[in-house]
C-alpha cells in the first residue's frame, strides 16, 4: 500500500502568469520516495532517476568503469542480446536514456500509457539483470575509445583535463571519467558488474514522475524498477579543495581561436550565501547578452561571440567557473578585460539597478521552467538530489527577493578574487605564457 | 479567412488526440499560425522570414545571419540591446537562427506578456538603425563564431568541403554562416538591401504557441503586424537549381586535429513538396532501415554486430529543404580497419539491403516509433512552433504538416524500395574520406 506522505498544491506567482504544479511526494511500499505530478492531457510518462555517488565511485585503477558499465545497460538484459532488447524496445516506441557524470547515475524514460506494463518491465528488466555480455563490453568500449581520442584533439575538452587535474589532483573530480586508454582496456565484465552493484543503490535513489499515471499506479511501478537493487553502496568520496592558485596555463594546440577555462573556489549549495552568489553570478556573466562579461567582452568589443560564468557547487568541491573563446591574437586582451571586470565587481560591486533587472529576470523566468513533463521531471529529480523540500517551488522566488544589495556586494567583496583567479588557455595565444 | 485545424493523430489503440492549430493571413500578407497548450502559462512568439542564406547575393555569403545578429541592435525607438533586455527584465528568454531557407527571432516568455513582445518584434521589422560602430564590432563577432564551430573543428570544415562538392550550382553549397573571406568584406550597405527587401510582412510567417486564445492573438497581430505596409517589390524566390549529377563526386579531406577516420557519403534527393510528400516519407524510413538504430538498421548490424569492422554507423535524410537535398550515410572505422575496406562493406550492405525483401517486423517498429513520436512531440509547444514556422518557410502549408503523420503512416515496402533505387544512385553521390595524415587514406 502506498503511504501518502504529502500532497502539496504548489501555486506560485510570476510576475503576471500564475502557474500551478501540484506535486504528490509517495513513498512506494518498499519505501522509495517518489515525486509525482499528474498530467493526463497526453498519454505518456515521464520518470527521472538519479543515483547519488556517480562515477566519482570508480574504484583505484578502475578509472572509467562507471561510464562504460551504464553505457552497456541497454546492451543486453535478462535473456535478452543487445540487439534483441533494442528491438523489443523500439517495438514499443519507449525511450531509455542511461547517464553517468562524477557525482551521479542517471536514468531517464518515456512510455506511452497504451503499453506502459510492458515498458516498465523491459526497463526493470534491464536495471535489474544486466547481462554485461563479453562481446558487447568489447563493441561499446570501442565506442568510448574513440571518444577518448577524439576528446584528446578537441580544445575545450584539453582545457577541461588541465584544469580539473590540476585543480583536484588525485581525487575523482581531477580526471576524465571516460578513464584512460590503459584503464578502459583493462575492464573486465566482472569490473561492470561491481560498478553496477556500487553505482545502483536503493537508499541513494532520488525518483521523479510526470504524466498520464496517477499515485495508485506509480509505487508498484517504482518498486518494480528498483526494490531488487542493494540496499547501499561503497562511502562517497571526501570532499577536496578547489588547489589551482592565480595564473595562466597554455596548453599550444595548433588551432586558429584559444579557448579559455578560468575559474577559482566557489560555494556550496547550502550555503547561507548561495542566493547571493547565485544573482551575483547572474548578472557577472550567467544571464548570456545582459551580463557584464558579455557586455565588455563582445558588445563592447567584438572579441568573442559568448563568454559565461557559472556557480559550480559539486556534491565534494566548489568552482566558480567561466569559458571563453577568441582569436589567437585576441586572447591576451580577452583575459585582461575578464581580469579587470572580476576585480571591478570584487571592489566596487553591482548597482542597485543590476540587481533588480537581475531579480525581476530570475524570478519571472522560474515558472517558465515548469512547461513540460519532460522539463518538469527533470526539475524534480534535480530537487530532490539537493535536499531541497516539495514547497521549495512556492518559496523560491522569495529567497531571491530577500537578497540585499549589501548581501550580493559582501559575496563580491568575500569570494570573487583576480589573484585567485586561473586560466587555462588552449591554442596558439600571442603574448601570453604560463605563469609560475 | 479564420480556419481552425485539428490534426488527428489515430495513434496505435489510443483515443484520438489533436493538437489545435488555428491560422490566418493579415490583410498585408502575414501568415499567422497558432497553436494552443493550455498546460502552462507561457508563450513562444517567432517570426520567421522567407529568406535565408541560399536567397543572398553573389558574393555576400553570412549576410543572412550578419543581419541577424544585427537586428538586436538600435531601432528608432529601441537602443542596442534594449528588446533582448526587456524580454529578460520580464523573465523571458530570446534568440534567433538563421539557415539556407528562413531567417528567424523568438522569444519566449510568460503568456501575458506576448503584446509587448509583438511591439518589439514588429518594431525591428522596419525600424532599424544600423551604424558603421555596429558593423565593425558585429563582424569581428561573427568571425569568431564562425572560429569556433568551423575553423576550430575540423569536422565542420570537412563537411562545408563535402556540401560544396555536392552542389555545383545551387546555394546549399555555400556555408550558412558565410565563406570567411566573404563575410570580412560585408558592409553597412549589403546587411540593409537584405533588410530593406525581405524584413516586410507579406515575406514573414509569425508563429504563436503555448497559452493563447487565437482570436486574441488574430486582435493583437492586426494591432501590431497589420499596420505594416507590404513591401510591393518582393521578388519571387528564384535560386540557381542544381543540374543533374551525372559523376560520382569523390574527396578526401586531411587535417592532423581528426581524431577518428571516417567516411561519409551523400546523394541528391528529393525534399518535401507541398502536396507531394509520398517520396519524403518513404526516405525517412529509408534512412531509419540504413542507418537508423545501430542494433537494427542494415548498416549498424552488418558493421557493428555481424563484423566489428565500425564503431560507429549513421543515415541521415534532411526531409525540409525548399530545394532538392541530401540522404546521406557515414562511417567510421573500428581500429586498424582500412576507409577503403569500411566502405566496401558499407557498399555490400546496401547491395544486400537491395537483393533481400524488407523486414516486415522492423518496417512496423520504425511506423509504431513514427506514431509515438507524435505524441512526445507534443509535450514540446517550442518544438511544434519550430515545425510548422520551418515548413512554412520552405514552401509546405499548415495542411502539408498536419497531412505529414497520415503520409509517414501510409508508407509501404514497395515505397522504400523504390525510392531507395532512385537515389541510392553511385552517379548521383558524392564520398568524402576524412583522416588525420595522407597515410591514412587507404
Amino acid at each position: 500500500m502506498i503511504r501518502f506522505i504529502a500532497a502539496f498544491v504548489v501555486g506560485f506567482i510570476a510576475i503576471a502568469a500564475r502557474a500551478d504544479v501540484a506535486i504528490q511526494e509517495l513513498t512506494t511500499p518498499s519505501g522509495i520516495n517518489v515525486w509525482l505530478v499528474e498530467e493526463h492531457s497526453i498519454p505518456f510518462v515521464a520518470l527521472e532517476v538519479n543515483f547519488v555517488g556517480g562515477t566519482a565511485l570508480d574504484e583505484a585503477g578502475k578509472r572509467g568503469a562507471t561510464n562504460l558499465m551504464m553505457a552497456l545497460i541497454e546492451e543486453g538484459s535478462g535473456d535478452m542480446t543487445a540487439q534483441q532488447f533494442q528491438a523489443a524496445r523500439e517495438a514499443l516506441a519507449a525511450t531509455y536514456e542511461f547517464d553517468s557524470y562524477d557525482d551521479g547515475v542517471t536514468i531517464s524514460a518515456k512510455f506511452l500509457t497504451e503499453n506502459r506494463d510492458q515498458a516498465v518491465a523491459l526497463l526493470a528488466q534491464a536495471i535489474n539483470q544486466p547481462r554485461f555480455d563479453q562481446d558487447a563490453i568489447d563493441r561499446v568500449r570501442g565506442q568510448v575509445l574513440a571518444n577518448i581520442a577524439s576528446s584528446a584533439k578537441n580544445p575545450n575538452r584539453i582545457a577541461g583535463e588541465a584544469f580539473y587535474s590540476a585543480a583536484f589532483g588525485d581525487h575523482p573530480y581531477g580526471s576524465d571519467d571516460s578513464g584512460t586508454v590503459e584503464t578502459v582496456n583493462a575492464l573486465t565484465q566482472d569490473d561492470m558488474f561491481t560498478a553496477h552493484r556500487n553505482a545502483l543503490v536503493r537508499s541513494r535513489a532520488y525518483v521523479s514522475v510526470v504524466g498520464d499515471i496517477d499515485a495508485e499506479a506509480v509505487g508498484p511501478i517504482v518498486d518494480q524498477l528498483l526494490a531488487g537493487l542493494p540496499e547501499d553502496g561503497p562511502a562517497l568520496p571526501d570532499h577536496v579543495d578547489f588547489g589551482l592558485k592565480g595564473g595562466v596555463t597554455v596548453v599550444p594546440f595548433d588551432i586558429p581561436q584559444s579557448v579559455a577555462l578560468f575559474g577559482q573556489a566557489g560555494l556550496k549549495r547550502d550555503d547561507e550565501d548561495f542566493f547571493a552568489a547565485y544573482i551575483l553570478n547572474t548578472i557577472l556573466g550567467g544571464n548570456g547578452p545582459q551580463s557584464i562579461l558579455m557586455e565588455e567582452v563582445r558588445e563592447k568589443r567584438g572579441l568573442t561571440y559568448g563568454i559565461y560564468s557559472y556557480l559550480v557547487p559539486k556534491d565534494h568541491a566548489e568552482m566558480w567557473l567561466g569559458s571563453v573563446a577568441s582569436a589567437n591574437d585576441r586572447m591576451a586582451e580577452t583575459l585582461d578585460v575578464v581580469m579587470d571586470q572580476w576585480a571591478r565587481v570584487a571592489t566596487v560591486g553591482v548597482s542597485q539597478e543590476e540587481l533588480d533587472a537581475a531579480k525581476t529576470y530570475l524570478t519571472g523566468e522560474y515558472p517558465l521552467r515548469f512547461d513540460s513533463n519532460q522539463a518538469i521531471a527533470g526539475i524534480m529529480v534535480g530537487m530532490q538530489v539537493e535536499g531541497l523540500p516539495v514547497d521549495y517551488v512556492i518559496h523560491r522566488n522569495d529567497y531571491i527577493n530577500a537578497v540585499t544589495l549589501e548581501d550580493v556586494n559582501r559575496v563580491a567583496r568575500e569570494i570573487l578574487d583576480p589573484e585567485a583567479l586561473h586560466f587555462v588557455v588552449v591554442g596558439q595565444p600571442v603574448g601570453l605564457e604560463t605563469t609560475e | 479567412m479564420f480556419r481552425t485545424l485539428f490534426a488527428a493523430l489515430s495513434l496505435l489503440a489510443m483515443p484520438a488526440i489533436a493538437e489545435e492549430v488555428t491560422t490566418f493571413t493579415l490583410d498585408n500578407g502575414m501568415d499567422v499560425v497558432v497553436i494552443e497548450d493550455h498546460r502552462a502559462p507561457v508563450v513562444v512568439h517567432m517570426v520567421w522570414y522567407r529568406r535565408g542564406s541560399a536567397d543572398e547575393p553573389l558574393g555576400q555569403s553570412g549576410v543572412a545571419h550578419f543581419l541577424e545578429h544585427l537586428l538586436f541592435k538600435a531601432t528608432d525607438n529601441m537602443a542596442s540591446g534594449e528588446l533582448s533586455e526587456v524580454v529578460a527584465a520580464n523573465g523571458g528568454s530570446d534568440n534567433a537562427f538563421t539557415s539556407y531557407d528562413y531567417t528567424a527571432y523568438y522569444q519566449r516568455v510568460a503568456a501575458d506578456r506576448l503584446p509587448l513582445m509583438m511591439q518589439m518584434e514588429a518594431d525591428r521589422m522596419v525600424n532599424l538603425r544600423l551604424t558603421p560602430a555596429d558593423i565593425a564590432t558585429e563582424r569581428d563577432v561573427i568571425l569568431e563564431e564562425r572560429n569556433m564551430r568551423v575553423e576550430n573543428n575540423p569536422s565542420a570544415l570537412a563537411r562545408e568541403q563535402m556540401m560544396a562538392a555536392q552542389y555545383l550550382n545551387h546555394r546549399y553549397g555555400v556555408p550558412v554562416i558565410g565563406w570567411k573571406h566573404e563575410m570580412e568584406s560585408l558592409e553597412l550597405e549589403d546587411a540593409l538591401s537584405f533588410y530593406d527587401l525581405y524584413y516586410s510582412p507579406n515575406n514573414a510567417v509569425l508563429v504563436v504557441a503555448g497559452d493563447v486564445d487565437p482570436a486574441e492573438v488574430r486582435s493583437l497581430a492586426d494591432q501590431y503586424y497589420g499596420v505594416i505596409p507590404p513591401e510591393e517589390n518582393l521578388p519571387e524566390r528564384l535560386r540557381a537549381e542544381e543540374p543533374p549529377q551525372t559523376a560520382t563526386r569523390r574527396l578526401t579531406f586531411v587535417d592532423p586535429r581528426v581524431s577518428q577516420p571516417y567516411l561519409a557519403r551523400s546523394y541528391l534527393a528529393p525534399e518535401r513538396d507541398s502536396g507531394d510528400q509520398q517520396k519524403a516519407a518513404a526516405l525517412v524510413y529509408l534512412a531509419e532501415m540504413l542507418g537508423g538504430s545501430p542494433f537494427s538498421s542494415a548498416l549498424g548490424v552488418a558493421l557493428q554486430f555481424d563484423t566489428q569492422l565500425a564503431v560507429y554507423t549513421g543515415a541521415g535524410y534532411d526531409a525540409d529543404k525548399l530545394d532538392d537535398t541530401t540522404f546521406s550515410l557515414s562511417v567510421a572505422p573500428a581500429e586498424g580497419v582500412a576507409l577503403s575496406e569500411v566502405e566496401a562493406a558499407m557498399d555490400a550492405a546496401i547491395a544486400e539491403f537491395f537483393a533481400s525483401a524488407i523486414d516486415a517486423a522492423r518496417l512496423e517498429s520504425i511506423r509504431t516509433q513514427l506514431r509515438a513520436g507524435q505524441i512526445y512531440a507534443r509535450d514540446n509547444v517550442e518544438g511544434l512552433a519550430n515545425r510548422y514556422g520551418a515548413a512554412l518557410s520552405q514552401g509546405l502549408t499548415v495542411q502539408d504538416v498536419q497531412d505529414w503523420p497520415a503520409v509517414l503512416e501510409a508508407v509501404t515496402a514497395d515505397d522504400i524500395k523504390a525510392v531507395a533505387a532512385e537515389v541510392l544512385d553511385t552517379k548521383r553521390s558524392v564520398t568524402m574520406w576524412v583522416a588525420a595524415s595522407e597515410g591514412d587514406l587507404k
